[in-house]
């Protein structure tokens, strides 16, 4: 196995559960407390993406600026030219969904370490529909030059991936998802921005997850195994930049991929994957999230069954997709 | 850097700086003219005459901000500072070419004195309140200001009036906005393409102190900053009224100049007329 320490009650029906944007409250008052440059920005959201923790702790250095996400990332961009280091929250589907080219000019392009956080992001955020369902938000991110994205895997991640981009220096994404999901990494696991995780070593497909999506290809390859095929589990929180000799060292071993986001498979995780890969080791990829649609509503866990990226709809798609490609072997 | 010069010292600076902008765009073969021509005159009189802040080491910890919203604009900045010394002179003849660090719109990791990234309209204001807010509230820093040049045809943008709510809000009174009110955008006049008036009362309503000037009276200039530091409670913009392509008799008040450069020849001319103040000054013999 890996050296991940990965939860060990992580397959069971009992696993723990947390939605990630808590650990993201925790971390945000953690960053504030380790330094005092750190200060949070709100668009009238502020218990919905777990800002209150920091709120509470550090009142003046908490700024509500209203339903107003292109003030939101614009009054950051000048808080960090005063030399702080602003966390911007609202939904992704506002705050990247609607600001975007504020965020361009004035964090990426004017290379300042403001923080931009996209709560419920993904069909994770299932009853509220499509217009809320963020899908397009790691593709729009990750085409802009100096900015990291990360989507981490559950809230033990996404608090220690919120600590650690609050001494990045670096604009920077971070995508979290709004229901609980299963804890499958522990306090011992390590998290590097820019690194990806063998969770599981396989030789027969290599298997990338990202955000919530990581657990059910955990759950994909137990169902695998179960019918002989020996899966490679990699997660992959950090999308941007790319840890590319993770990728293809995993690749090499195993001569085809799959990646799963609940999010676009266009310019996604599997579009960073693929552009990698068709440069560099041509092996076969599949692509599994959402296929050019929108999201619709229904409990959460209704609509991933909906778009087929539970654990068993993942399993069935592997086996379909190995049974057509076959592994890529260096030199034919 | 400030408050040494005379009045009429600063006159001469923005006479300077309007001719370095036609040299500026005739060169570069693009750009606006008729934004920065209009602006000469308050741009002169922060950099020369209200501003603190060391040319030679642009983070100075202590020194005011200048934010400029509106960057297409930027050729005065750029004339401006090389000016007051930020840079040589000669690098103004590079603007808008390959490897310069003077883009065609200001980009602030490209050179140090520029405090913004900006050129899409509508985010300089904001960032300039979070810089005022960051001033006030967390830094306790009250002798510093932020001074944030828009355009009126920027006024357009929604993101403005979010800055305008925010600052209201939290009563940014370090923050001292002008707006380049010379009633001209791209598409035409102001009023035909989007009225913008009552200005004075949608600031107002926002929780703003507003004054207006004649854009073009350096002593005006200066008394409505002096006026807009001691208002403790608001922040404040001046609205303040230009004459786009001012100095230059053919761009006056022509929005065509908006979005254009001189040619060879219409440089020559505005040249002329700026070192002669349109005749007034006989024996011309450049």
């Amino acid at each position: 196995m890996s050296s991940f320490n990965l939860n060990p009650n992580y397959a069971n029906s009992d696993v723990e559960r947390e939605a990630n944007r808590a650990g993201f409250g925790r971390g945000l008052k953690k960053a504030g407390e380790l330094d005092k440059n750190v200060v949070a920005l709100c668009a009238d959201l502020t218990e919905s993406v777990q800002m209150h923790l920091f709120k509470e702790a550090f009142p003046k250095r908490y700024i509500e600026v209203g339903v107003a996400e292109q003030n939101l990332v614009t009054v950051a961009s000048g808080l960090a030219r005063a030399g702080k280091i602003p966390f911007t929250a609202s939904y992704a589907a506002f705050s990247p969904g609607r600001n975007w080219e504020q965020i361009k000019t004035t964090a990426a392009l004017n290379d300042q370490p403001v923080k931009v956080v996209g709560g419920h992001a993904g069909l994770y955020t299932g009853p509220d529909g499509a217009t809320h369902q963020m899908l397009e938000d790691i593709a729009l991110m990750r085409v802009m030059p100096n900015m990291v994205v990360i989507a981490p895997g559950d809230s033990i991640e996404a608090e220690k991936a919120t600590v650690a981009i609050a001494k990045n220096g670096k604009p920077s994404y971070l995508r979290l998802a709004r229901d609980k999901v299963p804890i499958f990494s522990t306090l011992e696991s390590p998290f590097e921005i820019g690194k990806a995780y063998v969770l599981r070593e396989g030789k027969d497909i290599s298997l990338f997850g990202t955000g919530t999506m990581t657990y059910e290809v955990l759950m994909a390859a137990e169902i695998l195994a179960k019918q002989g095929i020996n899966a490679e589990v990699v997660h992959v929180p950090t999308i941007k930049p790319l840890d590319n000799k993770t990728v293809l060292k995993s690749l090499e071993k195993t001569g085809r991929g799959a990646t799963v986001e609940e999010a676009q498979i266009a310019g996604g995780l599997g579009g960073a994957i693929v552009e990698l890969t068709s440069e560099e080791l041509p092996v076969p990829i599949k692509r599994l999230g959402v296929e050019d649609r929108y999201g619709e509503s229904g409990t959460p866990r209704e609509v991933i069954e909906a778009f087929e990226l539970d654990g068993e709809s993942i399993a069935k798609k592997i086996i379909e997709f190995i049974k057509r490609a076959p592994q890529y072997k260096k030199g034919y | 850097m400030s408050g040494q010069l005379t009045i009429r010292q600063i006159e001469q600076k923005a006479t300077t700086i309007r001719r370095d902008i036609i040299t500026m765009l005739e060169e570069a073969g693009s750009g606006h003219s008729a934004g920065p021509l209009g602006l000469a005159d308050l741009i002169a009189t922060l950099y020369f005459g209200v501003m603190n802040y060391k040319s030679k080491k642009p983070e100075w910890n202590d020194r005011d901000f200048f934010f400029l919203s509106n960057g297409h604009c930027v050729p005065v900045q750029y004339a401006a500072m090389a000016e007051a010394g930020f840079f040589d002179k000669k690098e103004l003849l590079t603007l808008r070419k390959l490897g310069s660090r003077l883009q065609g719109h200001p980009e602030r990791t490209k050179l140090p004195g520029l405090e913004n990234t900006s050129g899409p309209l509508g985010s300089g204001l904001s960032q300039a309140a979070g810089v005022a807010y960051s001033l006030q509230y967390l830094d306790d820093q009250k002798h510093r200001f932020v001074y944030c040049v828009t355009g009126d045809g920027e006024l357009d943008e929604g993101n403005i009036w979010e800055a305008a709510m925010f600052a209201g809000k939290y009563k940014l009174s370090q923050l001292i906005v002008f707006v380049d009110r010379n009633n001209i955008q791209i598409d035409g006049n102001t009023e035909d393409v989007m009225p913008l008036e009552d200005l004075r009362g949608k600031w107002q309503s926002f929780g703003w102190h507003v004054q207006e000037i004649d854009g073009h009276n350096i002593e005006s200039i200066q008394d409505a900053i002096g006026m807009a530091k001691a208002i403790t409670n608001r922040p404040s913009v001046v609205i303040t009224h230009t004459i786009p392509g001012k100095g230059v008799d053919f761009m006056e008040y022509d929005y065509r100049w908006h979005g254009m450069p001189p040619n060879h020849e219409q440089a020559k001319e505005a040249l002329h007329e700026l070192r002669t103040l349109r005749g007034k000054i006989r024996g011309e013999h450049q």
